[in-house]
């Protein structure tokens, strides 16, 4: 009988031998072939890399007035691992959040289970004494401190200053962002994007020893941050306050420019956002709002809205018709108040007309006659030619947002665009800067530079250059050409029954033109539309008129008329620019007064 | 008084002997290895208290060894019935761990009456089964199985202990096979067996607590979710992996001490061990497991009755088992059931149990030419 089960036993024991060879060639798998692999995962486990953020680099204007600081701020994160001793409701309450999108941040898949889930941003000291007071309820819970961008200006400059956001994902992927971690904050708009290299520093990283309860264990690397470097932007801050302040509700765009350099002294977009909104990330609802406002503040109206220049177009038809030769200063034409084209009339804005005028005064009040005539002894090929020397019907290449061309037309593209030959009529509206032609205030604040500058295209920066400018392109037009435009364009402004005399200085003499941009193509009194119908005002200026340290454009989106609208824009500006410098000059002078008392 | 008889100590098995305490002490220094302290403030003492059982354990062991074992099949009913009465105390007062009522409290020390009565089983088994004659047929089985088993099954499951009530079904499985089944009920069992491991698994899988899901998902899939439920396993997994070929050295194991490998000095310990020692020392570890089982069925062949062969194949396919099911689970082939590595997990209660179990194994080699006693 004990026979019997000797089988049993032995073949028990062939078994047993067998599983073993299973085990042994498991731990060969594990072990051998997948060693390495395994290795490396039991090292990363025990290591945590901390990232300690760098401070960002300051921004300053022009003038080396700080436009952003940084500024420290709490937040709440937890420790997973405590997840299960945590009511996250009564958590969710006392920090003010949404139960559901508490639990939606904690349950969101996580690439390593021991670092901690941020769960908000900028707490109130309330409410860090709200959690400070059931601490032991909330085990894992910690507060700490970080750093956040304060735009010291608010909405001012929001445009070309920019914002921050936290790193996207296909930003995530870039090398130029393989230093960042996941939910870092860089920028995402403005100088703060274009910059951010500059400005971001380096992150520090403190690689330290951790068990799986997340205790340090031992310290192993310390690699302190490196502050970003600081920026000084070409933008002044007075001169753009000054400017955003009297645009109100009003829609529009103003750029600035040093016609010396190619600087942006003042870049204004409104109406604007408040970037401050940004700094922490913005949330989805705000986002959305910010977005679907009808006024639309995120679209970069210096940049991206394009639109017929109107009247300041005649700074280019005067300078093509003078440099061609086909008029002189003392070319004279009758404005009647209009004149006719077949079946059409092209009228002048002066009903009555202006009577017999030469240049100097058709530039001062505008008329159109004069430039009719002019556009026609020109032709639009030719006038084509010039608008697009002095920098219009191109980007002028500021790499802020995408930027639009906007249009200058001639017998080619229409023939091309429209399979349509050219009018003479359509000369006539080029000439005055309506019809087909479209720019954007950047494009006319550089046409503006260049003719106050001699005919000199620079390309645009926001940075305050300590450096020469490069070189710039040259817009061949004689001086003398540009010297009587700009006779003119002084005209406008300081003459009587000139149309810009809204921006006449008692600081600093300033030269300039009004446009009108139809919208609609009756002319009425402007005021009686409902504001949609109000056509579009434009400025061009530039001061002082002598040696000239600033051009600029001002835009009011259904502003009315120019003169009216614009004019007193620029002026505001081009004050809040020299009062700036006077006062730089002032003390100058004194200091100058005291070394000759020294020496008397 | 207590005789000592010359030739017990010259039958004495010194291979099992020596198996069993370089099993402890290998044990006790990865127990340490596991629960080392890494801040100065912790005082770990797992290991401290494993010698304190280890020398108990040894002082049972020789005791055993100095009584027949036949002793044992005197005693094997009232040991039974002090056995589910212990198990029933659990269900009753034991206190909670991990889910599962697995502890008693006497006095200052707790104790798990499960670790006793599988040894309290396959000698209760092994004694009923020598009074049934020749192979055993189906009527002797199922009658066995409703009378000695089903009891003791249902309350570990209702503790729930599912690992030990494995372990039981297992011993009556394989000490009903080292006994002798008639042909047709083996064929029986293994149709059965097919045919109800879906039903079977069903009624099982709704019975199951959520964490014993869990386990038997993490096993399927130990991927799905590395942080929560295949947690245990891939740390497992990784500890094992990165010893490589040599080990990273003895008290250079990071998983253990680090805890990212749960319950290291208990169900895990192997692959502490297999961190520091590497391939080469699992090896030798997983041989000299092989050795022991061997030498065990090697006595169970070597019995001088029917009585000491039963036991010691029981009590060596209990072994077998825990080795296997342990191993296979830290090697992430088998679904994780929460039993122990014999002699070397940490646990006084299991080294104990197991130190008389391998103390009998002893005791039934060293007798084996005392026919006639």
């Amino acid at each position: 009988m004990i026979n019997n089960n000797r089988d049993s036993i032995r073949i028990a024991s062939l078994v047993i031998i067998g599983l073993f060879i299973l085990f042994t060639i498991r731990l060969w798998q594990l072990q051998v072939l997948q060693g390495k692999e395994y290795r490396k995962i039991s090292t990363e486990n025990m290591l945590r890399i901390i990232k300690i953020p760098a401070p960002r680099g300051i921004i300053y204007d022009r003038n080396g007035i700080p436009l952003v600081k940084n500024s420290p701020y709490f937040y709440a994160s937890l420790m997973p691992e405590h997840l299960e001793n945590v009511d996250i409701n009564s958590l969710a309450e006392i920090l003010g959040l949404n139960s559901v999108d508490l639990y939606a941040k904690i349950n969101k898949k996580r690439l390593n289970p021991f670092e901690p889930i941020k769960l908000k941003e900028s707490l109130t000291f309330a409410e860090i004494a709200a959690v400070e007071a059931r601490r032991s309820d909330f085990p894992g819970l910690i507060i700490d401190i970080d750093m956040s961008r304060e735009y010291l200006y608010g909405d001012v400059g929001a445009h070309l200053i920019g914002y921050l956001g936290k790193i996207n994902p296909s930003q995530s992927k870039d090398p130029e962002f393989r230093d960042v971690p996941p939910d870092a904050f860089i920028g995402q708009w403005g100088a703060e994007l274009l910059f951010d290299r500059t400005l971001r520093g380096t992150f520090g990283e403190r690689i330290i020893e951790v068990d799986a309860l997340g205790r340090e264990i031992r310290p192993l690397q310390d690699k302190p941050p490196v502050k970003g470097d600081d920026l000084r932007l070409s933008i002044d801050i007075n001169l753009q306050k000054a400017a955003e302040e009297l645009y109100a509700d009003r829609a529009g765009a103003l750029v600035a420019l040093n016609p010396n350099t190619g600087e942006v002294l003042g870049f204004v977009s409104k109406p604007s956002f408040d970037p401050n909104k940004f700094a922490r990330g913005i949330s989805y609802d705000q986002w959305i709002e910010l977005n679907q406002d009808k006024k639309l503040p995120m679209l970069n109206r210096a940049l991206q809205s394009q639109y017929p220049p109107g009247s300041t177009f005649k700074i280019v038809t005067a300078t093509a018709a003078l440099n061609e030769g086909v008029i002189t200063p003392e070319t004279k034409v009758n404005c009647s108040g209009g004149i006719n084209y077949g079946t059409w009339r092209f009228g002048c804005w002066k009903k009555n007309g202006h009577g017999t005028i030469s240049l100097h005064r058709a530039i001062v009040e505008s008329c159109d006659v004069y430039f009719y005539e002019a556009g026609k002894r020109v032709g639009i090929d030719k006038l084509a030619e010039y608008a697009r020397r002095l920098g219009l019907g191109s980007e002028t290449g500021l790499p802020l947002v995408k930027e639009r061309a906007g249009l200058i037309p001639d017998t080619k593209w229409k023939l091309e665009k429209r399979n349509q030959q050219w009018y003479l009529g359509e000369t006539f509206n080029a000439a005055i800067g309506q019809g087909y032609v479209a720019v954007t205030p950047m494009q006319m604040a550089q046409l503006m530079s260049a003719v106050a500058n001699g005919g000199f295209i620079y390309s645009p920066t926001i940075i305050k250059l300590e450096t020469l400018p490069s070189p710039a392109r040259k817009a061949d037009v004689k001086p003398e050409t540009l010297e009587l435009v700009k006779n003119g364009l002084y005209g406008v402004v300081n003459e009587a029954g000139g149309t810009g005399g809204a921006s006449r200085s008692k600081i600093v003499t300033v030269g300039g033109k009004t446009g009108t941009a139809q919208v609609v193509g009756i002319r009425k009194s402007s005021n009686l539309l409902p504001e949609r119908f109000r056509d579009h005002a434009w400025f061009v200026a530039f001061a002082p008129v002598e040696k000239t340290e600033i051009a600029l454009c001002a835009f009011v989106e259904h502003g009315g008329h120019g003169g009216g609208a614009a004019a007193p824009i620029a002026k505001l500006a081009i004050e809040g620019y020299f009062k700036n410098k006077g006062a730089e000059r002032i003390q100058g002078s004194k200091e100058q007064k005291k070394d000759k008392n020294a020496e008397n | 008084m207590l005789k000592i008889d010359r030739r017990l100590i010259r039958n004495f098995d010194w291979a099992t002997f020596s198996l069993v305490i370089l099993l402890s002490i290998i044990g006790i220094m990865t127990i340490y290895s596991a629960t080392r302290p890494l801040l100065p403030n912790e005082q770990p003492a797992f290991h401290i208290k494993q010698i304190y059982w280890l020398l108990i354990g040894m002082s049972a062991l020789f005791l055993i060894v100095s009584f027949d074992y036949i002793w044992l099949s005197r005693f094997a009913s009232p040991l039974y019935a002090a056995g589910i009465v212990l198990l029933l105390a659990v269900l009753i007062a034991g206190k909670t761990g991990m889910g599962a009522q697995r502890w008693l409290n006497i006095g200052p020390l707790s104790f798990q009456p499960s670790e006793f009565f599988r040894l309290i089983f396959i000698i209760f088994i092994s004694r009923y089964f020598i009074t049934v004659q020749d192979r055993m047929s189906l009527i002797s089985m199922l009658k066995s199985f409703l009378m000695f088993t089903f009891i003791p099954l249902v309350i570990l499951i209702k503790q729930p202990d599912l690992g030990t009530a494995i372990i039981l079904l297992i011993m009556f499985l394989s000490i009903s096979l080292a006994k002798g089944l008639q042909k047709k009920v083996i064929a029986l069992l293994i149709i059965l067996g097919i045919i109800s491991i879906p039903f079977i698994g069903n009624i099982f899988w709704e019975g199951l607590k959520d964490y014993q899901k869990n386990r038997l998902i993490a096993f399927m899939e130990p991927d799905a979710d590395p942080a929560g439920i295949g947690y245990h396993i891939n740390q497992s997994k990784v500890a094992i992996g990165a010893g490589g070929f040599l080990g990273k050295g003895y008290l250079h194991g990071t998983q253990g001490p680090f805890r990212f490998l749960p319950e290291k000095q208990t169900d895990f310990i192997f692959a502490v061990f297999a961190e520091e020692w590497g391939l080469f020392g699992s090896v030798f570890l997983l041989l000299v497991y092989l050795a022991l089982i061997l030498r065990g069925l090697d006595t169970a062949l070597k019995a001088k009755d029917e009585f000491g062969k039963l036991l010691a194949s029981g009590i060596t396919f209990m072994f077998s088992t825990y080795f296997f099911i342990n191993v296979g689970m830290t090697l992430g082939i088998m679904p994780v059931v929460g039993i122990p590595l014999p002699f070397m997990s940490y646990g006084g209660t299991a080294l104990l149990s197991n130190f008389i179990a391998a103390g009998i194994l002893i005791n039934i080699r060293a007798r084996r030419y005392e026919l006639f006693y």
